[in-house]
């Protein structure tokens, strides 16, 4: 069996499970946030349910339009809370101790390598990274794990990505996400496992792997996954509160694909509005001008992705008129990012500084563009409207290339600042 | 399961911030959301389209954000049927779930235009094209555990019915 076959495996009655079976798996985590939990509460309550199956295995985070950005906002977020309060949730995140949903819950160890994670947020998928299995559904299903601490699966087939060689200089985990999903396309792992291995996976650290996991809903796939190795043990040893299982795949597991990447030859990648899968090189990009940097996310607002960024906007400012936002995923990365210096270098470059939300990235709050308006994003979609005016435009980048970007004023890696200082 | 209706065309990977722009997502209620019902991909639909009139779409509708807003907004909205070439997979449990009815047919989408009206028979797995000579059009079959799920009337239902 593959990794994601054991996992599924081990969390039902059976002996084995294969791809195509429908199985009925318990749930170690089941995830809501303040826009998909209030629609499963609300299930859950019309179907009867008292209590929720487990009060420790539910969490919920309010991260989306947080903090509240209008009264609905509001509503919404005090929906939530006060089940929480009712229920008894262990789980919860205040506004103030929170951050974004999937660098929270690897970061304060509520995801553990083995685990069976369903979210109501499509990015669940994130932690894949640490060896889980985790995968996103919608509100109902939330209702249904809320109330039974069961959820319905097919068993998923697997594509296998096989990364070999050296990575370039300025070349992440979010390049080579986007360098895939440009390769096989927004459906091209469509309900299926991604698993990713290779001699190249131990240049890897867990936010390039986290990055990587976080993107494949973007090819379309049920779950992405890395087998946990020396550095998933080290990540997550120190946050672990309860204990955790380290599957691998079977020498003779079966695969529907296997892909070959060579990652040399890859350089840093822009996907280009308005779909994830219209990717060129940075070499391709073209004369691009820009308004908004956005330097944030689920996939990319680790303390590693704002190292990146502050390195490359140490002494420098962003272009005039361009608007640089960072938005650290988590409380606690940004205060990693004072006391490493990091928040005064963006501040000295310009920027404005965000508190962790979801907003800007799906066009809530914080940072939503205008007609016209063209931003670099480290974040995950770049559809029609998905981050302001359905007449705006979204480039998704690594953190690298954003920064480089705000500096130049149009889309641009790293190697085109040589020389350029403020 | 029967409907008939005329048809609107999408092309492929409508992701559901075309079809519920998430500036819409402070509100769960369903009527709210159906007034902007997939004002990305076309600003005028929920003015054009009637009760009853059925998405015709392209490959791996519904791909995106796992936001159930999005068939809830198409149900709210009076669309009885959502055909695509596929959907996307949290899309895909979520019109189930919700009891949105969804087909899959490979073939329909080159054989019509917006405004033309189609019958669909779920039960017998076809597609008539009205007022055409053109031979039924085959829908990809609905798995049996699907087919429970919307003979039980959504996921939360089924449950109930298994736990008596």
């Amino acid at each position: 069996m593959t990794i994601t076959e054991k996992i599924l495996c081990k969390h039902t009655d059976l002996e084995e499970v294969h791809p195509g079976m429908l199985i009925n798996a318990k749930v170690d985590i089941a995830l809501g946030n303040d826009i998909t939990a209030p629609i499963a509460i609300k299930e859950f309550r019309k179907a009867g349910g008292v209590r929720v199956f487990d009060r420790d295995k539910v969490v919920l985070v309010p991260d989306h339009f947080t903090p509240n950005k209008d009264i609905d906002s509001a509503q919404q977020c005090k929906f939530m809370r006060d089940f929480v309060r009712e229920q008894g949730i262990s789980h919860y995140y205040e506004v103030g101790v929170a951050g974004i949903e999937h660098a929270l819950l690897p970061e304060q160890g509520v995801v553990l390598p083995g685990d069976l994670v369903i979210g109501a947020d499509s990015h669940t998928c994130t932690y894949g990274a640490l060896g889980a299995f985790a995968t996103g559904v919608g509100s109902t299903d939330l209702a249904a794990a809320m109330m039974t601490g069961e959820v319905w699966f097919r068993v998923p087939e697997t594509i296998k990505i096989v990364f070999h060689g050296t990575l370039q200089k300025w070349v992440s985990g979010k390049d080579l996400i986007l360098y895939i999903i440009g390769l096989i396309g927004v459906d091209g792992a469509r309900y299926k496992a991604m698993e990713f291995t290779g001699e190249t996976v131990i240049q890897l650290g867990m936010a390039d792997r986290l990055t990587i996991a976080n993107m494949v809903i973007e090819a379309g796939a049920k779950n992405g996954i890395f087998i946990p190795d020396d550095i998933t043990k080290a990540y997550v040893q120190e946050k672990a509160k309860r204990p955790y299982t380290f599957y691998t795949s079977d020498p003779d597991a079966a695969y529907a694909a296997v892909i070959d990447i060579d990652v040399g030859k890859i350089e840093p990648q822009v996907a280009f509005p308005h779909i994830p899968s219209n990717v060129r090189g940075i070499s391709q990009a073209g004369n691009v001008k820009i308004d908004q940097i956005l330097i944030g996310s689920c996939t990319n607002g680790r303390i590693e992705d704002l190292r990146v960024a502050a390195g490359i906007l140490k002494g420098r400012k962003a272009a005039p008129y361009v608007r640089l936002i960072v938005v650290p995923a988590t409380q606690e990365i940004y205060k990693m990012a004072m006391k490493e210096g990091l928040i005064e270098i963006f501040i000295n470059a310009n920027a404005v500084i965000s508190p962790p939300t979801c907003g800007a990235c799906l066009g809530g709050h914080m940072g939503v563009l205008a007609n016209g308006e063209k931003a670099v994003s480290t974040t995950n979609r770049n559809f029609i409207g998905r981050m302001g005016h359905p007449g705006s435009e979204v480039y998704l980048a690594s953190p690298a290339v954003a920064a480089a970007s705000a500096v130049l004023g149009r889309i641009a890696g790293p190697e085109a600042l040589s020389g350029v200082r403020e | 399961m029967k409907c008939k209706g005329k048809i609107w065309k999408f092309g492929d990977n409508i992701d559901t911030d075309a079809i519920i722009p998430a500036r819409y997502l402070t509100s769960s209620d369903s009527e709210a959301l159906a007034a902007h019902c997939m004002e990305d991909a076309d600003p005028d639909f929920v003015n054009k389209m009637s009760v009853g009139d059925i998405i015709v779409a392209g490959e791996n509708f519904g791909c995106g954000s796992s936001r159930e807003h999005a068939p809830i907004a198409i149900k709210a909205a009076g669309i009885s049927c959502v055909i695509a070439k596929s959907f996307a997979r949290i899309f895909y449990r979520n019109a189930f779930n919700i009891g949105l009815p969804i087909f899959e047919s490979k073939d329909l989408w080159d054989k019509v235009s917006s405004g033309q009206e189609i019958e669909v028979d779920g039960d017998n797995g076809s597609i008539r094209i009205t007022d055409t000579c053109i031979a039924p059009l085959h829908i990809n079959p609905i798995p049996p555990f699907m087919q429970e799920l919307i003979q039980d009337g959504g996921l939360m239902k089924h449950l109930a019915k298994k736990r008596v």
